[in-house]
């Protein structure tokens, strides 16, 4: 197993009244496998793994049983140490591009700069392998784009570079947080390809958080679903577009066409995620359900393993789309 | 870059004829016969008087005598003293450098601890290092300078006698002027003790007229860092595993500093206004102190041209920062 988290809670706000942006959240990823996480905007997908990324300011507080990565202690371990795995074995890429490339320096020098921080290349060598790495996100010209400033690219250019950044020290692990969803539909299907082949050539784990669920479908061995901060269902990808088990996959899944293009709410599902001061007492799902009891507007479901995947409601999907008490 | 600079010369051209046209304009605002106040209203024989008004040339039509004035600042000349018979321009120059010399001092100062201080507010926001940060820097920026200059000298000079009160260097020293700057001829002179009396001298000075534009950067030191510390690329910097320090210097720092560079040349102006004061405090031989006294004198040939060459510089230097804000933001380089 390349990443083990367990027990994961990120909280903002005071200490009197904390917002659970993330909680209880267990996720494991083996290497070389691509992982698809789905679900609202305010699920927590990024703060997930910005949390994982040492990347929560306090006054946001983060918590976990355990944070392993690659047999090493995250969690245990000081900040100058977890700065040498950051960048270089985990790395991660952003929705926005445009603005997450300094506009005051070139693309050679900020490529340049995880090269010089977790490598020992320097000089001409250094020079090589920024130009390789640019020629391997397949942008043209690669040699004059090193001395462009991030005002001189395109979206996609721009998220190119952001990739040849991310991959520059072969990580293990490339989390892609909505990575295509400020670009041309064109240009969408272009970085997806180009991510999925360079996992496949660095042999990388990937972590794909989108709303694009036929992307998932597509390329994502595993599937994890978010909801108002927590792990609601993970399955093979396989299982979870056939066999839904938890009523918010369902939803999800039922909403495909619209969700996919970006639409902020789900049109299977009244209301929305709830946030910090609307938080349910039982199930967080329960106002939004179809299937919703008494039992699930004042407990909390467990997260219940269940042949093959893990869910977290009472009353599970059957094989027919219904729950399983009735 | 060099059409950069060469497009940002050509705005500025309007903007130097207007203060020509205001420094013009001034000789026929005073009130009264321009001859007469001049020359202290005394009775004075008419050939004398027509001799004078010739002189000045005031008995021209106003666009001939505009004309003239313009090509006469063409070939260098900025008028005459009345009271020296000296070229303006020569009084200045040789005045100028002190005035650079403290100005530059008390920027230097203003710089090395406004931008710090900044820094250090906005990375610790909210903390008590923040608070006292900013509320000294708010201190400092209401301070009026004569008072602050005063409190100064009662303390530093008088009290504690670790400061002289005025002047640039001690009597007992006679330094050739090569450079202006009293600290680089002293050093140059050999003289032993005169750069210590030379940097004695200016250190009150420099303090008291860098102490606004040091607030200043200071607080806009602080919103632009916390503005940029906010940005995506700071995310990306710390997604790549970079310190802390390189992180605030690097990326953030570099970014923050546009806004900050185009203060500190807009405080350009408040430093001119600044050192009239301070230089008469502290009595300090430059053009502020020179301005105030040919007031006094009604040397209006001297006030006339130091206006305009006090302007000139502040254009310059605005047009110096507007070059480097370019240089800084390549953004802004390559607008066309
Ligand atoms: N720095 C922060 N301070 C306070 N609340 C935050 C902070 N960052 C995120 N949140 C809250 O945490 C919740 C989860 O946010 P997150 O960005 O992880 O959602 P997401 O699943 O990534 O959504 P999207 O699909 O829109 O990116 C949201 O309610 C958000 O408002
Ligand atoms: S526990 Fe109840 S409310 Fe929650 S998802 Fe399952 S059926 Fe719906
Ligand atoms: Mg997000």
């Amino acid at each position: 197993m390349l990443l083990d988290i367990r027990n994961l809670n990120v909280s903002f706000g005071s200490t009197a009244q904390p917002f659970q942006a993330v909680s209880g959240l267990d996720l494991a990823i083996n290497r070389g496998e691509i992982v698809g996480i789905v679900g609202e905007s305010g699920s927590g997908k990024s703060v997930t793994m910005l949390a994982l990324m040492g990347l929560i300011d306090a006054p946001g507080r983060v918590t976990a049983d355990a944070l392993q990565f690659a047999g090493q202690d995250l969690l245990g371990m000081k900040a100058a140490q977890k700065r040498q795995i950051i960048g270089k074995d985990i790395a991660m890429i952003f929705q926005d591009a445009l603005t997450s490339l300094n506009p005051a320096y070139t693309v050679g020098y900020q490529l340049m700069e995880t090269l010089r921080l977790h490598t020992p290349l320097r000089g001409a060598a250094l020079k090589q392998r920024a130009l390789e790495l640019l020629e391997q996100v397949e942008i043209p010209d690669a040699k004059s784009r090193l001395n462009a400033y991030p005002h001189q690219l395109s979206g996609g250019m721009s998220q190119r570079v952001m990739i040849a950044m991310a991959i520059a020290c072969q990580p293990k692990l490339l989390i892609a947080d909505e990575p295509t969803t400020a670009l041309d539909v064109t240009v969408q299907a272009q970085i997806m390809e180009l991510l999925v082949n360079l996992q496949k050539q660095n042999d990388m784990a990937l972590i794909l958080i989108t709303h694009d669920l036929a992307v998932v479908a597509e390329v994502a061995q595993r599937v994890v679903v978010m909801y108002a901060g927590e792990v609601v269902e993970t399955s093979s990808t396989e299982l979870l577009f056939n066999t839904p088990r938890h009523p918010y996959t369902q939803a999800l899944l039922a909403s495909i066409p619209e969700h996919s293009k970006g639409a902020k709410r789900l049109s299977t599902l009244a209301g929305v995620v709830p946030g910090q001061y609307d938080r349910p007492s039982g199930c967080l799902l329960s106002p939004r359900c179809p299937y919703a009891t008494d039992t699930c507007r004042t407990q909390r479901p467990p997260q219940l393993p269940l042949s093959g995947t893990s869910v977290r409601c009472f009353t599970p999907l059957n094989d027919s789309g219904i729950p399983s008490h009735e | 870059m060099l059409s950069f600079i060469l497009r940002r010369i050509a705005v500025v051209i309007p903007t130097f004829l207007g203060v020509t046209l205001l420094a013009f304009a001034l000789i026929h605002m005073i009130p009264g016969d321009p001859v007469l106040v001049m020359m202290g209203e005394r009775q004075i024989d008419p050939e004398f008087y027509a001799s004078a008004l010739k002189r000045l040339g005031l008995d021209q039509p106003l666009y001939v005598q505009y004309w003239h004035y313009l090509l006469n600042l063409l070939h260098g000349d900025f008028g005459t003293s009345i009271v020296s018979n000296e070229p303006v321009i020569r009084e200045f120059l040789t005045l100028f450098p002190a005035t650079l010399e403290l100005s530059l001092c008390a920027m230097i100062f203003a710089c090395l601890l406004g931008l710090p201080a900044g820094m250090l507010a906005a990375t610790r926001r909210g903390t008590i290092v923040d608070h006292v940060t900013m509320g000294s820097a708010l201190t400092g920026y209401s301070m009026p300078i004569f008072w602050w200059g005063l409190i100064l000298i009662m303390l530093f000079s008088v009290s504690l006698g670790w400061t002289p009160v005025s002047g640039r260097i001690s009597l007992e020293y006679d330094i050739p002027p090569v450079t202006g700057f009293m600290l680089i001829d002293t050093l140059l002179s050999g003289e032993e003790g005169a750069f210590k009396s030379a940097a004695h001298h200016l250190i009150l000075p420099a303090i008291v007229l860098g102490t606004i534009p040091m607030a200043v950067i200071a607080r806009m030191t602080r919103s632009a860092m916390l503005e940029v510390l906010r940005e995506d690329y700071i995310r990306t910097a710390r997604a790549k595993g970079l310190s802390r320090g390189r992180i605030v210097i690097v990326h953030a720092l570099r970014n923050a500093l546009m806004p900050v560079v185009t203060v500190i040349g807009l405080q350009i102006g408040t430093l001119l206004a600044g050192a009239v004061l301070t230089e008469t405090i502290f009595s300090w031989p430059g053009i502020g102190k020179w301005l105030i006294d040919s007031i006094s004198r009604r040397d209006y040939p001297v006030v006339q041209g130091g206006i305009l060459l006090i302007a000139t510089m502040v254009i310059s230097v605005n047009l110096l920062v507007d070059i480097l804000y370019g240089v800084i933001n390549p953004r802004i380089r390559h607008a066309r």
